[in-house]
């Protein structure tokens, strides 16, 4: 060096113990990091990674090709709605907690093992799943159990695709999906609200069903995080618990599968949970629900909006009715 | 009785087995000059007020959130539970301090867990099930949780309609004082009703704190109604002279 520069900017002046360590200085960094995402404890985040958080960039692009036979034409519920009003208890129990927290999960890399009773068991990377199939955005109903919905542009492909790739035997009855269970990525798997891994499951043939998607995005973005990133399950006929997200394991079984809502509350979440306005929730009726952002702006207009009328099969009767012929469906909600 | 309890009469007149300031507490605080406390109580007054004040900002801001309904319920839930525990303490944080003028912010304090009762109340029959009062009772019938809530709700009616001097005076100190123990039930119907909300959810994280909180400070008035039934008369008399 030519020029020799200060000695206060070259630092000689410091005492080496006094010079953080460099494994010292860059846990103190992941600490920070898994602070600001609300990793410590099951704590939210703080009050001075808010802010970071809500600029969090929106995901990459997902194209998907609108298939038009899956588009529902009601007004779609906004994106920051869709990605910041969530039930993803991995994340917290409180539906400001997932857009908060879910910062902490790595969905690179990711595999999803496919196994059970199918004739090719196999664990799929996650970027081969995502090219399986061309993508198709669908316009679907979301109807959450709790009385409220949304209207959300899935990018996807029919379960069914998958599920013939690895030919089911016989013997196969019902899918289970398990969702990823990982205290360092979730901090609300510490909190002992349900039994994790979440898990779901569906019949065979509802599982098979065309409407049943596979989806990878969102408003032709890659999920954001809180809403079940990598990949996830949309039922749309079915509460939204039924629908799982960031799905590890996809089993093949003979056997209705345990699922998680019902093991905590069997008499409150039923295995089917197909959307029914005749059945009511114990401690609330399902006749009726809100639509989120359907009226502009949060303010006192939309405190006044009224509610819709809910949907027998959420509206998606015509075409799965036909699965539960004979079912008395208040003995099997 | 304490004299200073006794003039002017007060609403929030003596609880039971309230006991006079501790000669040997701060002076300064165990007293305050009529002024002082007046300035107090302004000031609890609007901390009272904020969350309803918050509210208001939140709504013509646009900023209730994607179910503006759901947080506007929850929110005045909240408060009310919150009201009530404040309530709920002054008795026993008079007893530890001897500071006695505290009991002049009781009335005050349980007429907002009123307040905010009567906006969760009115938010759920009016918004939510737009008055339809035949819906109102089916669903009070039906949900154990909405039953409780209710119950609790009736039961704060009576407590803020009699929440004034002249009502004190009308119903005489000792009948005053016996229904006004009923907000000891309101607490514990509000509890409840949190707690089966949140069950089906297995979401026990918050209403356990406030579980705790309600149960505290219920669970000192009952072990100082053990020790003053345990005592006899002269002696109870005695021990209240002493302290």
């Amino acid at each position: 060096m030519l020029i020799p520069s200060p000695k206060w900017l070259r630092g000689d002046d410091i005492a080496a113990s006094e010079i953080t360590p460099r494994g010292v200085f860059e846990s103190r960094r992941r600490l920070l990091a898994m602070a600001a995402a609300g990793a410590a404890g099951s704590m939210p985040a703080p009050w001075f990674a808010r802010d970071a958080l809500a600029q969090a960039p929106r995901g990459q692009k997902l194209p998907a090709a609108p298939n038009n036979a899956y588009v529902v034409t009601e007004k779609r519920t906004p994106y920051e709605d869709v990605t910041t009003y969530n039930n993803y208890y991995e994340f917290g129990t409180d539906k400001s907690d997932p857009a908060r927290n879910a910062g902490t999960l790595r969905t690179r890399p990711w595999q999803v093992a496919i196994e059970g009773l199918v004739k090719k068991p196999k664990v799929y990377d996650i970027d081969e799943l995502v090219r399986l199939m061309p993508m198709e955005e669908r316009v679907y109903r979301l109807r959450c159990v709790e009385g409220w919905s949304m209207v959300i542009p899935w990018s996807g492909y029919s379960l069914a695709e998958l599920i013939r790739r690895v030919e089911p035997q016989a013997g196969a009855k019902y899918v289970e999906f398990v969702t990823l269970n990982d205290k360092k990525q979730m901090p609300g798997v510490s909190a002992r609200v349900l039994e994790w891994p979440y898990t779901e499951g569906l019949r065979m043939d509802e599982a098979m069903h065309p409407l049943t998607l596979l989806a990878f995005g969102l408003y032709g973005e890659v999920l954001p995080n809180q809403n079940g990133a990598p990949v996830r399950v949309v039922v749309p006929w079915k509460y939204g618990f039924k629908s799982a997200k960031s799905i590890v394991r996809i089993r093949f079984v003979d056997k209705q599968p345990s699922t998680s809502w019902n093991l905590a509350a069997a008499q409150e979440y039923g295995f089917y949970s197909n959307v029914n306005p005749d059945v009511d929730h114990p401690r609330w009726s399902q006749a009726t629900e809100r639509r989120i952002g359907e009226d502009k702006g949060g303010g006192f207009g939309a405190l006044f909006a009224p509610k819709r009328k809910t949907l027998p099969f959420n509206g998606y009767g015509q075409q799965v009715a036909s699965l539960y012929q004979g079912m008395d469906l208040r003995k099997f909600f | 009785m304490a004299p200073q309890d006794l003039s002017p009469p007060r609403p929030g007149a003596p609880a039971a087995g309230a006991r006079p300031a501790r000669a040997s507490g701060q002076p300064g605080l165990a007293t305050l000059p009529p002024g002082r406390v007046r300035t107090v109580k302004l000031a609890v007054w609007l901390l009272a007020m904020l969350p309803f004040l918050r509210l208001l900002y939140l709504g013509f801001t646009d900023q209730f959130g994607a179910n503006p309904l759901e947080f506007v319920t929850r929110s005045t839930g909240t408060w009310t539970l919150v009201m009530l525990c404040v309530t709920l303490a002054v008795t026993p944080l008079r007893r530890f301090t001897g500071w006695n003028w505290l009991i002049r912010l009781r009335r005050m304090l349980g007429l907002f867990a009123f307040f905010y009762a009567l906006q969760h109340f009115l938010l759920w029959l009016g918004v939510d099930r737009g008055f339809d009062v035949a819906y109102m009772v089916k669903d009070i019938a039906k949900r154990p949780f909405i039953t409780v809530g209710f119950a609790a709700f009736v039961l704060m009616i009576p407590l803020a309609a009699t929440s004034a001097n002249a009502m004190v005076k009308r119903l005489g100190g000792k009948r005053w004082q016996w229904l006004h123990r009923s907000v000891y039930a309101v607490a514990v119907l509000a509890i409840m009703h949190y707690w089966w909300h949140k069950a089906g959810k297995h979401d026990f994280g918050t209403v356990s704190v406030y579980a705790a909180v309600v149960f505290g400070l219920l669970a000192m008035r009952a072990w100082w109604w053990r020790k003053s039934v345990a005592q006899p008369p002269e002696r109870r008399a005695r021990v209240r002279d002493r302290a």
